[in-house]
């Protein structure tokens, strides 16, 4: 977005950081990217020099300290986080909430904005740990459907990833439903 | 021949009307929708006020006035449900945890003022934005459907009770109110009918309604699972569920959860419940806000 006009609707907002990390970004415009290509720089500098991969807690302080670091700079980064990954050698999955101000906390869902007031008392009540990801899915369109339903802002649709074992895979997901009120 | 006329003219009390005399008469004796208050020795008496109690642009300004709530209140086959949080603040201090934010409106029809189970008649109100500003206009408001009721015989309508409160917000628009209230009430004219209030002079007719601090909280979770047909147990149920995210996410929310339903007969309370049991409750029998960990 740029003043009143929307320069590009599909927009990815997230970067992968090692094979099982992916940070979705938000924030001040050029910041976030800057901020985002050189966190994952530095992830896959490391990688390559000691030849282990960084678990997403290690990539979690990392990005942490760079921020905390930033923010004593005379040009900080405005950027507010979300970092999510499993565990290469544990297979646990873990997500980090991150804002501008460099805290950082662990949590089992996050949202960052003004989502976070819609979306967190829904994720309050539905989200459990146990959830498959057809339900986690489910649980997300309950979201969107909220947020489209009371938000001022047509956001223009979301981009859903998921992170497994496996790796990243984007998921499919309809961004066209029309969100009656009561 | 007694009998045609009984079946043909009005019931008795049909006729008995004011007359327009009497009517002028009770009319003038009243103060006029728009009370005159003494206003204070100042140009602009309203951004005065502004100067004064705006703590959001000037954080040591010397009036707090209270504020922050969470009021919801919902139609559904079965009626309206009203429920609201409990907590009042000034600024960053909670100055009570017990406030009443439903207020009946109305209370004639009642006949006698005795603590029962019963469904009690008339409507009720909400409150939130200033305390002051909300009590006092919900009790004028009070005071005028009580005439009306006198007056006319019959029970006023919501819609012309929310007219009332929005008339008067309207006419004081721009000095400084400051209230988002909400008008429930079920009357033979309208059946069940709720209307939305605010200090702007805004009136809106509605299914669904949260106001205060909190509302958007109180949305995410009724949004997601209301249903104009559920039961009368289910409604009861997701507005406490409700006003618990709420009072859960929201700073200026909190204290006990107060819960109304109005039906046809009136209106009937379903408790003054502490959150805390009913939080713990909720997650450890639901697994539900598994954000909080309940082991050190």
């Amino acid at each position: 977005m740029r003043g009143p006009t929307i320069i590009k609707a599909e927009d990815d907002k997230t970067r992968q950081l090692n094979k099982h990390t992916l940070m979705a970004f938000s924030g001040e415009a050029g910041d976030t990217v800057q901020f985002a290509e050189y966190v994952q720089a530095n992830v896959s500098l490391y990688t390559m020099r000691n030849d282990t991969e960084l678990s997403p807690a290690a990539v979690s302080s990392f990005v942490r300290g760079e921020l905390a670091r930033s923010l004593r700079s005379r040009s900080p980064y405005t950027v507010n986080l979300l970092l999510g990954g499993v565990d290469p050698v544990t297979q646990e999955p873990s997500l980090y909430w991150i804002d501008y101000l460099a805290s950082l906390a662990p949590v089992p869902y996050a949202a960052h904005g003004y989502a976070q007031y819609y979306c967190l008392s829904l994720l309050d009540k539905h989200h459990n740990p146990n959830i498959s990801l057809e339900e986690g899915m489910k649980l997300l369109e309950r979201c969107t459907d909220e947020l489209k339903r009371r938000l001022p802002i047509d956001y223009k649709g979301v981009l859903v990833k998921v992170i497994t074992k496996d790796g990243v895979k984007v998921m499919d997901f309809d961004n066209d439903r029309v969100v009656r009120s009561a | 021949m007694d009998k045609l006329v009984a079946q043909y003219s009005r019931p008795a009390h049909q006729n008995e009307f004011y007359s327009e005399q009497e009517q002028q008469d009770l009319n003038e004796s009243l103060p006029p929708l728009s009370l005159k208050f003494s206003m204070p020795p100042i140009d602009n008496s309203a951004s005065f006020l502004r100067a004064m109690t705006d703590d959001h642009s000037n954080p040591s300004c010397p009036i707090k006035i209270a504020h922050g709530t969470t009021t919801l209140a919902f139609r559904f086959q079965g009626g309206i449900i009203v429920c609201t949080d409990s907590r009042a603040t000034a600024g960053n201090w909670i100055a009570s945890q017990t406030v009443k934010k439903v207020i009946p409106v109305s209370r004639l029809s009642r006949g006698e003022d005795k603590p029962s189970n019963d469904p009690t008649p008339g409507l009720l109100g909400t409150m939130a934005g200033g305390a002051a500003d909300c009590q006092y206009w919900l009790r004028y408001l009070s005071q005028q459907c009580t005439l009306h009721e006198i007056r006319h015989k019959r029970r006023i309508t919501v819609a012309a009770a929310s007219k009332i409160l929005a008339n008067l917000t309207y006419a004081y628009k721009g000095y400084g109110l400051s209230m988002g209230t909400m008008l429930a009430g079920v009357t033979p004219q309208e059946g069940p009918a709720l209307y939305y209030i605010d200090s702007d002079g805004t009136r809106l007719p509605g299914n669904l309604f949260c106001v205060g601090s909190g509302q958007t909280f109180a949305y995410g979770v009724l949004d997601a699972n209301y249903k104009y047909e559920m039961s009368e147990q289910d409604a009861l149920a997701l507005g406490r569920r409700a006003i618990l995210a709420a009072m859960h996410r929201d700073a200026y929310s909190g204290g006990f959860i107060n819960l109304y339903h109005v039906k046809e007969e009136g209106w009937v309370h379903h408790g003054f419940d502490d959150m805390n049991p009913i939080f713990w409750k909720t997650k450890l029998d639901n697994g539900e806000f598994s954000n909080v960990t309940s082991e050190l």
